[in-house]
């Protein structure tokens, strides 16, 4: 298992926040096609704490969003988590669970999902069922998982339920909620259906939320109220955030924690602010450079990453950033995988320039 | 052929000229037409030759459809679509036959959003990218081939893959392919609809490089639409802003983003996430949505969700002025706005701001 950060940490309100809400580790998944087998998350680790925003950056085929899956267990044959834990801190019990090793269509997993661990997808069209209204799909949700709003435990009836939707809605910023609760996902425009999907995501107060590319479908004016949304109610609930996007701005105006993936590996991993003013791995730096900047030379030529991601199929071999790094070494790059070392604390990267640290052959 | 005048070779290579398309919407049994989507609703812009102007807005300002009226994918309501000919004869395309099209369908092409839908994928990348030069009359193949082979090189693939098919390639890949398809009749205006928008990070800084080659080695003449500002600014020479079907703005690159005159094109750029976490642009929130082009609000389109409107704005519409050599602004109160670096557009306009934690409005 690569050696990982052990950081005491307490948040920006003082309070001790030394135990990870999840940890995962050396996280595989693997989806076994006929033309061969596809490693989409080899050997992921992360922590995150309670409060925390953790953002997920990577291109497309980085295994950000398979990841995301794994999480919540989501991941369809022929794809299957091969290795790893994914450890997480149930609130309860505060038993730590191995999500990893839970059946995906147990009870188990059925009642963290979507009641402890919630959900923003990025197409919230595709999401909800246009067939029934936002409202009965959110109450729905309520009555079955909305223990968290009846300290006895008891069911809630579909009034409450109802009362609960519209203040969602309100919380949410969606204006006269009373009605848009009877309205099909169809009937409301972009930024409302969004807005709606986080009301659904929050209706049972999750511990841990995850948001994949959730302003991706969306404009970017509706994505700054989107965002800022997320935030205020970040701030209000408390609650964890696993943040996925490929959006080097989005994640900069979101997270506290970045992780950088390339096809299926953490490249380098620590808080935001290093992540962007002082990158380590040669991948994080390059990826900076070549995104136009609102203030840089106009219609000049931008620093380029050469290369093309390769398929899925033809993995290079060593680290998986070899064939397009500038720094390659030739001997050491293409013939063993760096391993995810912690440099400092709370900053990890996986690069031979930084640890000379290999994964076992 | 409708030609109106013979002009001097520095005359606009494209000029637009109160360009209207209206979409009807049909209604009840008898498809009566209830209304009109006014998708774009009096455009006028002109484009220099080995210009690129930017096209920018959010989804349903036009910005598509104004592409797709130049290139004559659809025909225009209204307006004229000047195009200066390769004998700098002035031609109005808006009003052409297919017939009268044919000769200049090989002078300006385009370049798609999507470049995994707009590839036929039983097609090889000889038959993909030799297509155009097919239809344009280039019957011998071995002549195509040789085409082929130097429109691959030149945007930078290897002339050997153009017996593949599209799958082998990487998104990245296949944009290269469309732009080698785009530039096969060796056009003079391309149209480019969002040509990075679905590219990995890594790969738009390669294909907007390209761009700009291309564009320099090949005399080219961009209209470039974009909703993603950094790129637009990154390409364009002028940008124009469009907002439910009417431009809002339209200037000098450098000028509409050191100074925007329109409060919604200043909204905009505001809106764009920094990546960089020093510069927080969290509280700078323009509320409410865009509105339906179906249905617009009256006086100025902006007004609902402007901070600075006033009683004239909800009442007037305004026109699109001159504030500053060649900068245009359609704002009544263009002149006593001081939008821009350092100001606070919107600040606490946001439903969802907690009070007590204003940071400091963002730097443009």
């Amino acid at each position: 298992m690569p050696p990982i950060h052990t950081a005491t940490r307490a948040d920006s309100r003082g309070r001790n926040t030394d135990e990870p809400l999840l940890r995962v580790r050396d996280l595989r998944v693997s989806f076994k096609l006929d033309e061969g087998t596809v490693r989409a998350v080899d050997g992921v680790s992360f922590d995150v704490f309670p409060g925390q925003v953790v953002g997920i950056v990577g291109e497309s085929g980085c295994g950000k969003s398979v990841t995301m899956k794994a999480i919540l267990q989501l991941i369809e044959p022929p794809g299957r988590i091969t290795s790893g834990e994914i450890l997480y801190r149930q609130g309860a019990a505060q038993e730590t669970i191995d999500l990893a090793r839970l059946p995906p269509r147990g009870r188990m997993m059925r009642e963290l999902r979507g009641a402890e661990i919630a959900l923003i997808p990025q197409e919230p069209m595709a999401a909800f069922s246009p067939v029934h209204t936002v409202g009965e799909q959110i109450i729905e949700a309520i009555r079955l998982h909305g223990r968290q709003w009846r300290p006895d435990g008891r069911s809630i009836s579909r009034r409450d339920a109802r009362a609960i939707t519209v203040d969602l809605f309100r919380d949410v910023g969606i204006s006269m909620p009373e009605q848009r609760i009877d309205a099909y996902s169809w009937q409301l425009s972009g930024g409302l259906r969004q807005r709606a999907m986080i009301a659904m995501a929050l209706s049972c107060k999750p511990r841990l939320l995850i948001a994949d590319e959730p302003t991706t479908a969306i404009d970017v004016t509706t994505q700054a109220q989107i965002l800022a949304l997320l935030r205020e109610l970040q701030r209000k609930y408390d609650t964890a955030i696993i943040f996925i996007t490929h959006d080097l701005g989005v994640i900069a105006q979101m997270a506290n924690y970045v992780v950088v993936m390339y096809l299926g590996r953490v490249m380098e991993e620590g808080p935001v602010d290093d992540i962007f003013h002082a990158p380590r791995h040669p991948y994080t730096k390059a990826l900076l450079r070549s995104i136009p900047s609102m203030h840089g030379e106009t219609r000049t030529t931008l620093p380029i990453i050469k290369g093309t991601l390769p398929h899925p199929f033809n993995r290079p071999s060593g680290c998986p950033f070899h064939p397009r790094c500038d720094d390659v070494m030739p001997d050491r790059c293409t013939k063993a995988v760096p391993i995810l070392h912690s440099v400092a604390q709370q900053r990890a990267v996986s690069c031979f320039l930084h640890s000379d640290l290999a994964e076992p052959a | 052929m409708t030609s109106l005048s013979v002009a001097d070779p520095t005359a606009p290579l494209l000029e637009v000229r109160g360009l209207r398309k209206f979409f009807p919407i049909a209604k009840g049994l008898f498809r009566r037409v209830a209304g009109h989507v006014r998708a774009v609703d009096d455009v006028s812009f002109t484009v220099q030759e080995g210009e690129t102007l930017g096209l920018v807005g959010e989804s349903g300002c036009g910005k598509t459809t104004t592409a797709r009226c130049i290139l004559r994918a659809i025909d225009p309501t209204d307006g004229q679509v000047l195009y200066r000919t390769r004998s700098n004869e002035i031609v109005d395309l808006a009003p052409m036959s297919r017939a009268e099209l044919a000769p200049l369908r090989r002078d300006i092409q385009m370049i798609f959003q999507d470049p995994f839908g707009s590839l036929n994928p039983r097609m090889t990348l000889f038959d993909n990218v030799g297509e155009p030069l097919l239809v344009n009359g280039v019957r011998r193949r071995r002549e195509r081939m040789d085409r082929v082979a130097e429109l691959l090189r030149l945007v930078g693939l290897r002339p050997e893959f153009m017996h593949r098919f599209p799958h082998a390639f990487s998104g990245g890949q296949r944009q290269r392919i469309g732009i080698a398809r785009a530039l096969a009749t060796s056009p003079r205006l391309v149209v480019a609809d969002e040509p990075v928008s679905a590219l990995d990070v890594s790969v738009q800084a390669q294909v907007l490089n390209l761009l700009l080659e291309l564009q320099s080695s090949l005399r080219l003449t961009f209209v470039f639409v974009a909703h993603d500002l950094s790129v637009v600014r990154h390409i364009s020479d002028r940008v124009a802003v469009m907002y439910v079907g009417q431009l809002v703005e339209l200037a000098p690159t450098a000028s509409i983003f050191q100074r925007p005159r329109h409060p919604y094109t200043a909204a905009l750029m505001r809106a764009v996430p920094v990546p960089d976490p020093r510069v927080s642009g969290a509280d700078a929130i323009l509320k409410g949505e865009v509105p339906s082009p179906a249905s617009p609000p009256s006086g100025c389109y902006f007004h609902p969700r402007c901070q600075f409107a006033e009683e004239r704005c909800r009442r007037e519409a305004p026109s699109l002025r001159e504030l500053a050599p060649g900068h245009f602004a359609r704002c009544h109160l263009a002149e006593q706005l001081t939008l821009g670096a350092g100001d606070t557009l919107a600040v606490g306009q946001s439903g969802f701001r907690e009070t007590g934690n204003a940071s400091d409005p963002r730097e443009l």
